[in-house]
């Protein structure tokens, strides 16, 4: 029996609300299948599940708070095969308090205030419970503490608690990591001409912009350097197998969300375009996936929309990465000892120093710019 | 496209203000100036101004080339671009 937890969808989310369950129990679920809807700080994400079985029973209804890691649903993964049905009936009872983390409701509610973790505690009560004071314990030894959250609001304050979420990711991001920076422009010429002979043979409704180029060009080049594709987890970066690019998106009332781009670097021009389309207009909307939310390996920002010519970014924790684009531009250029003028693009790299050097940032930023020397090989499979 | 119908320079402006208004609902769009740049007056991004222009061609069936635009960055340029090219006036 396996159980099904809030998710924790992104480094500053400490709990959130179940809004919708999408199946009942008795349901037979699939990887990747959504199941149930959340409230969160960046809008109401459907959450999926990971592991094929049967949905046994709920372990909060519709409307409940949830701190992140607490049991939503139990699922049985044997039950997965129907025609070899498991007794569909909940667990006994003992089993379930075995499985579940043991804790008072004072120091689950406290947990969630102070964004403790309720996993990652040792509880010192009978049979292992968590109590407050162990609760308080596990706060103080985060240390320096983070300014604390008053719960999750609800769609009122909405951009107060996205505006939250935003400060505590990004000062835990200028606490803990030390970055790097580094600079360099890229002629755009071939890749702008590229596109506007792609656009030309295309319907308006399928025109490519130029950020579909820019986002495959740097999931190309995470190819070569692997090294700012990942996480750094335990004091140790575990580089990521699948290069999914969360890709940054402003909401008009104000904030930030970074949703991925999966696997990008095996996807095709229109794939791509209709898949960043997608993301933005469901970003937007606030239905996103909870796995959309959690998988980014890496960050791009394209703040050039707005007439900015270069991003220096602060890198979204455990990433150890993030790749800025400024404004393509008409600027002089040298070449061969001529004097020109061309398309320019400012593009700069945020690397964690713990993860990796300036050199391996060097590489990456040297092999983006080839990349876009050569659009047509881009998406050549 | 849709079934040709006759714009004038009055309902076109209409129709260019409303698909304006959808992107930038909070913009007050009685202060544009016909010279004001308006991805950067009206903060939109490129990916909604495709959307704007591919609504425009739903609209006035008038699909602008990348090449051009450069020629439509204001309400002012927009328009005139606009009113040779509907589809009645070719």
């Amino acid at each position: 029996m396996a159980e099904f937890r809030m998710p924790s969808l992104g480094a500053d989310m400490q709990s959130g609300k179940l809004l919708e369950w999408k199946v009942a129990p008795g349901t037979l679920v699939k990887r990747g299948q959504v199941v149930a809807v959340v409230g969160t700080e960046k809008g109401d994400i459907e959450v999926e599940v990971f592991e094929e079985g049967l949905i046994q029973n709920f372990a909060v209804q519709e409307g409940a708070e949830v701190p992140v890691g607490a049991p939503l649903a139990w699922i049985d993964g044997g039950a997965a095969h129907p025609g070899q049905p498991e007794k569909n009936a909940p667990p006994p009872a003992v089993e379930k308090t075995e499985q579940r983390i043991r804790v008072s409701p004072l120091a689950r509610k406290l947990a969630a205030e102070l964004g403790v973790d309720l996993t990652q505690i040792q509880g010192s009560g009978p049979h292992g419970a968590i109590d407050k004071d162990d609760i308080e314990r596990a706060a103080r030894q985060t240390a320096p503490p983070l300014p604390a959250a008053e719960g999750t609001p609800g769609k009122a304050d909405f951009q107060a608690g996205m505006r939250r979420a935003i400060a505590l990711a990004m000062t835990r991001a200028n606490r803990d990591i030390p970055h790097y920076y580094l600079e360099c422009r890229i002629d755009m010429t071939r890749a702008l001409s590229w596109l506007e002979a792609e656009n030309l043979k295309r319907p308006i409704q399928n025109r490519l912009l130029p950020a579909v180029l820019l986002i495959k060009a740097v999931a190309k080049a995470l190819v070569k350097v692997p090294q700012l594709n990942g996480y750094w987890t335990e004091d140790a970066l575990q580089i990521a197998e699948g290069i999914h690019i969360g890709f940054a998106i402003a909401l008009r009332q104000g904030g930030l969300v970074t949703p991925a781009i999966h696997h990008a670097d095996l996807q095709g021009a229109d794939e791509l375009m209709a898949n960043l389309r997608d993301l933005i207009l469901r970003t937007r909307s606030g239905r996103l996936r909870s796995s959309e939310l959690t998988d980014a390996t890496i960050t791009v920002t394209h703040l050039g929309d707005l007439g900015v010519e270069k991003v220096f970014g602060v890198i979204y924790p455990p990433q150890v990465a993030l790749v800025g684009f400024g404004k393509i531009s008409e600027e002089v250029w040298v070449e061969k000892g001529m004097l020109g003028v061309r398309p320019v693009l400012h593009a700069t790299l945020a690397g964690d120093h713990r993860a990796s050097d300036g050199r391996t940032g060097a590489e990456f930023l040297e092999s983006l710019d080839q990349l876009l020397q050569a659009p047509e090989a881009l998406f050549a499979a | 496209m849709n079934a040709v119908k006759n714009f004038g320079p009055k309902e076109l402006r209409q129709i260019v203000l409303s698909q304006l208004h959808g992107l930038a609902p909070e913009a007050d769009l009685s202060t544009l100036r016909p010279h004001d740049d308006l991805r950067e007056t009206l903060e939109i991004d490129s990916f909604d101004f495709l959307n704007f222009l591919i609504a425009l061609d739903q609209e006035v069936g008038v699909e602008i080339p990348e090449k051009d635009y450069g020629k439509v960055g204001t309400l002012a340029g927009l328009m005139d671009y606009l009113l040779v090219r509907l589809p009645e006036a070719t």
